[in-house]
């Protein structure tokens, strides 16, 4: 029997050990937001944090997350409020969005350990994350901007301001 | 409004006319035009595109597949410009496939060209009959109403109603023909123009399950498919026994596939293949993989089993020693130019390799077979083409076959084979459940419709003035007969083409065991590369600076066009060229040794582009892009400026990466498995800037995936060539020692 921690909530898993966080996370207990990439760590889809530290849950057996607290792609905020998720939007990063999981996760990893990161400090820090869509440059910005962000929140509270307009949305035919 | 049914091919035909380079996937025969005439599309009704609820808010469907070019947005734009919305009043649902949306064909950067007229057609003669309900209403004539914001006005009476209030009543009136429908003068766009942030960016910020491996269908078991590593091999027997007792696993079994053509079909619309293979189905993905890596299979491999790409690379160099099988184009007489003695001649072999997709989703399909029906979740980027295939092979009735549409992560071409749905259908009628058929990376590497690779043999002349005076390539490539492999042939009217007096293309084909389609751009992304680095070849010859050599190339009188023959416009294209020049200060910055820019241009997908790249390169033969200038004519409107931005760069960052990639073949398999053998560019190797210009021109407005990309890979080999010395004809650039610092 594994216990781990989720996104706060408390989990338990009696099936094989080995399996890696990344399967149990999407078919164990339905949370889909870590993507399937490489299943080698080549390409950061999949990056997670446990114990606050980003790691490739294509790698992780669930045992090594073992009594841990992980946090996922859904637990950086409820609604998308995170200053790395409102500057995500803010400068309109994803284009396919499928990796951006794994972005919004080594950048969140990268801003709590340095506030104000340098170009080369995001490079080195997002350098596992692979996207084929090439959003790399608004990524770096988008860094940037969520470090200020973060800086802001702590006098004021943030105010997401969208520069490019959204309109709503609803799905069909997918998930019924 | 009855529908009349769609001449489908027709439709697809016709666009590829006028387009520059090939659509994708409409390319069988190299140098046909494909059609002509207006596009012929079944009268579309504005109810299927527009609901619009009590309270306002208007829901319009996209018809399209979202693949990361945000045509999600893009489609219900044009539709709610012309409805006359905001944009906030706006939701947006996907469309399953259905032919009541005509072509729901997402590729060849045919979603601008296709739907620009039809979908600003839907909005306006939606906003007629909401004011035709709103005259009927008040007792006046639709003339002199007008409408803002999702309200109808009436100034004379001072009366206004909300679109939500006049819905009931404007879904009554008659519905006007959508040709003749009255469209907004442009400069009264509102949305158009104006960057819009994909309605989806907050799922994908916040991960909710929207991509087509999140599906999830009750009772859904999950699937792995071992398909024969070797083009047209069989599984004979494999240890299923073993297989099925393992844990999690539910079905293990021999899927006989269909003997393969070999005669290269189009893939796209002909057959996608179905393969032989091993199945196995288990309670998890997990264990049906981990099953897979216990499974023994006994494989006849046919004909491909002993395929070597290094014994393919020798046969083309004999191939190019004799004589071409075949003449493409031919202008003048190239070699009575050869032979005068007062003229430069230059001879160049360049290498083009095979390349996968590689998308950053997986190849993936959830079918679920029940009762005789068949429903599919899939990320198919041509779905109803997949749906006619899936119903032939299950002896289904296309009216029982329902294809839902789910994001896809990354298209690029791969998602146009609907090869996955095939396979998952056919799974899940097997084993009577729905299933999620999910690729591993490594199957997705190593079974894919690869970029084409093949062999160009140049040789051009310059005369004393400097000018091009010949040209000549013979293409070594791969088919059958004379016959091209799908998507790889070559295109003998491509620039310089009518620019040339003395002009021969020529061809000889090998045979190939090994699928092969359309990749971002195709057919162009290495085409351009090949081309625009032999001009430049012929301008250093020449001893001229290599843009104005390009815009004397392009001031030639050209030769007329054939019958349905397709060309570029000279003087869009020298106005994209002058701008690039222009923004990157060409020939008027000094700068480090061995720093350079590099220039190049290209015409495809009906788009315009010239591309500089400065480029560094340190005596390890590192290379690092400063900064790439794109300059692109994509006609009258950008739909949406953040995206078409974003597109334009991720096609320079996309093309930097094709530069170290290579697919071969050892013993009929492909060798390359994962990221790590198949790269891409990582952050820390892209260029920090990629500057985006577009030159607004008054024509209709086109397609962004894909144009943008041939030109980045000569403009970075040119630079890199005039930093070094050293020119790069053989992709990967590793082969020649450089790799990205």
């Amino acid at each position: 029997m594994i216990r781990l921690k989720v996104n706060g909530k408390n989990h338990r898993f009696n099936g094989d050990p080995n399996m890696p966080l990344l399967w149990f996370l999407r078919d164990e207990i339905d949370l889909k937001g870590t993507k399937y990439g490489c299943g080698m760590g080549l390409c950061g889809a999949c990056t997670v944090h446990v114990n606050g530290r980003p790691a490739r849950a294509c790698l992780t057996p669930v045992s090594a997350a073992a009594n841990a607290a992980v946090t996922t792609i859904e637990g950086v905020s409820p609604d998308g409020s995170h200053p790395v998720q409102v500057a995500w939007e803010e400068l309109d990063v994803p284009q396919c969005g499928y990796c951006q999981a794994g972005q919004i996760m080594s950048a969140c990893a990268l801003l709590s350990s340095k506030p104000k990161p340098t170009d080369a400090d995001i490079d080195t820090a997002m350098n596992g994350n692979l996207c084929r869509c090439g959003t790399y440059l608004r990524v770096r910005a988008a860094v940037h901007k969520a470090a200020e962000l973060t800086a802001a929140n702590r006098t004021r509270p943030a105010k997401p301001a969208a520069k490019a307009s959204s309109a709503r949305t609803t799905r069909n035919g997918g998930n019924k | 409004m009855t529908m009349t049914r769609i001449n489908r091919r027709a439709f697809l035909q016709v666009t590829a006319l006028a387009g520059g380079g090939f659509m994708l996937g409409l390319y069988t025969k190299a140098g046909t035009a494909l059609a002509q005439g207006p596009p012929r599309m079944a009268p579309l009704v504005p109810a299927d595109f527009i609901r619009i609820d009590p309270n306002g808010i208007v829901t319009l469907t996209a018809k399209n597949t979202e693949i990361g070019q945000n045509v999600l947005n893009t489609l219900p734009m044009l539709i709610a410009e012309e409805l006359d919305v905001d944009w906030k009043d706006v939701k947006i649902i996907r469309a399953d496939a259905d032919n009541k949306y005509g072509p729901q064909f997402t590729g060849g950067s045919s979603a601008t060209p296709m739907n620009w007229e039809p979908m600003r057609q839907v909005g306006a003669a939606g906003r007629h009959m909401l004011i035709a309900a709103a005259a009927n209403t008040w007792g006046v004539t639709a003339s002199e109403c007008s409408t803002a914001s999702g309200r109808v006005h009436h100034k004379a009476s001072n009366r206004s109603s909300g679109y939500g209030e006049l819905a009931s009543k404007a879904a009554t009136m008659p519905v006007p023909d959508l040709r003749s429908v009255k469209l907004k003068d442009p400069k009264d766009y509102k949305i158009i123009g104006t960057s819009t942030i994909s309605v989806e960016t907050k799922d994908i910020l916040t991960g909710k399950p929207i991509f087509g491996i999140d599906v999830s269908v009750p009772g859904m078991l999950y699937a792995v498919f071992q398909r024969t590593p070797v083009l047209g091999g069989k599984a004979v027997s494999a240890n299923l026994d073993a297989i099925k007792a393992l844990k999690g696993v539910k079905h293990a079994f021999i899927v006989e596939g269909r003997p393969l053509r070999n005669d290269y079909p189009n893939y796209l619309f002909e057959d996608p293949g179905f393969e032989s293979g091993v199945a196995i189905v288990a309670d998890s993905w997990w264990a049906a993989k981990s099953a897979r890596e216990k499974l023994e299979v006994k494989w006849d491999f046919g004909k491909w089993g002993a395929q070597d790409s290094a014994e393919n690379a020798k046969k083309a160099q004999e191939l190019s020693r004799q004589s071409a099988a075949r003449t493409l184009r031919q202008d003048g007489d190239v070699e009575a130019i050869f032979k005068h003695d007062d003229i430069k001649i230059i001879e160049s072999s360049y290498v083009i390799p095979f390349i996968a997709h590689g998308t950053m989703e997986p190849q993936n399909c959830t079918a679920h077979y029940k009762d005789g029906k068949l429903e599919i979740w899939a990320t198919s980027q041509i779905p109803q083409t997949g749906r006619t295939m899936v119903a032939r092979l299950l002896g289904l009735p296309e009216s029982d076959v329902t294809v839902h549409l789910l994001r896809g992560g990354g298209g690029f071409g791969r998602r146009a084979y609907n090869d996955l749905m095939l396979d998952a259908a056919w799974i899940s009628k097997t084993v009577g459940a729905p299933v999620k058929l999910i690729w591993s990376r490594e199957d997705d590497i190593q079974h894919d419709y690869y970029r084409c690779g093949g062999f160009q043999y140049l040789k051009g002349a310059v005369d004393k003035g400097g000018k091009l005076v010949a040209w000549h390539d013979h293409f070594v490539g791969y088919g059958e007969g004379t016959a091209f492999a799908h998507d790889g042939g070559f295109n003998a009217n491509e620039f310089p083409a009518r620019y040339v007096p003395n002009y021969r293309v020529q061809s000889t084909v090998m045979p190939l065991g090994l699928k092969t389609g359309a990749l971002r751009a195709p057919y162009s992304n290495c085409t351009a590369w090949v081309i625009q680095s032999f001009i430049d070849e012929l301008a250093h010859a020449a001893g001229r600076d290599p843009v104005q050599f390009r815009l004397d190339l392009l001031t030639t009188t050209p030769l007329p066009l054939a019958a349905r023959e397709a060309g570029l416009d000279a003087s869009r294209m020298m106005g994209v060229i002058k701008l690039a020049a222009e923004k990157s200060g060409w020939g008027k910055r000094q700068l480090p040794k061995g720093t350079a820019m590099g220039v190049a241009f290209h015409f495809s997908h009906r788009g315009y582009f010239a591309e500089v790249a400065e480029v560094a390169v340190d005596s390890n033969k590192k290379i690092k892009v400063n900064k790439v200038w794109v300059a692109g004519d994509i006609g009258s409107h950008i739909i949406n400026p953040s995206s078409a931005e974003a597109q334009a760069q991720g096609a320079v960052i996309d093309g930097l990466s094709e530069m170290t990639q290579e697919i071969t073949l050892k013993n009929g398999r492909v060798v390359q498995s994962n990221y790590h053998e198949h790269p891409m560019l990582r952050m820390s190797q892209a260029p920090p800037q990629i500057e985006v210009h577009f030159l607004k021109t008054n024509n209709p407005p086109t397609g962004l995936g894909e144009p943008a990309l041939p030109p980045i890979l000569p403009a970075v080999c040119n630079a890199i060539f005039t930093a070094t010395g050293e020119r790069i004809r053989t992709m990967p650039i590793t082969k020649q020692g450089f790799s990205f610092a």
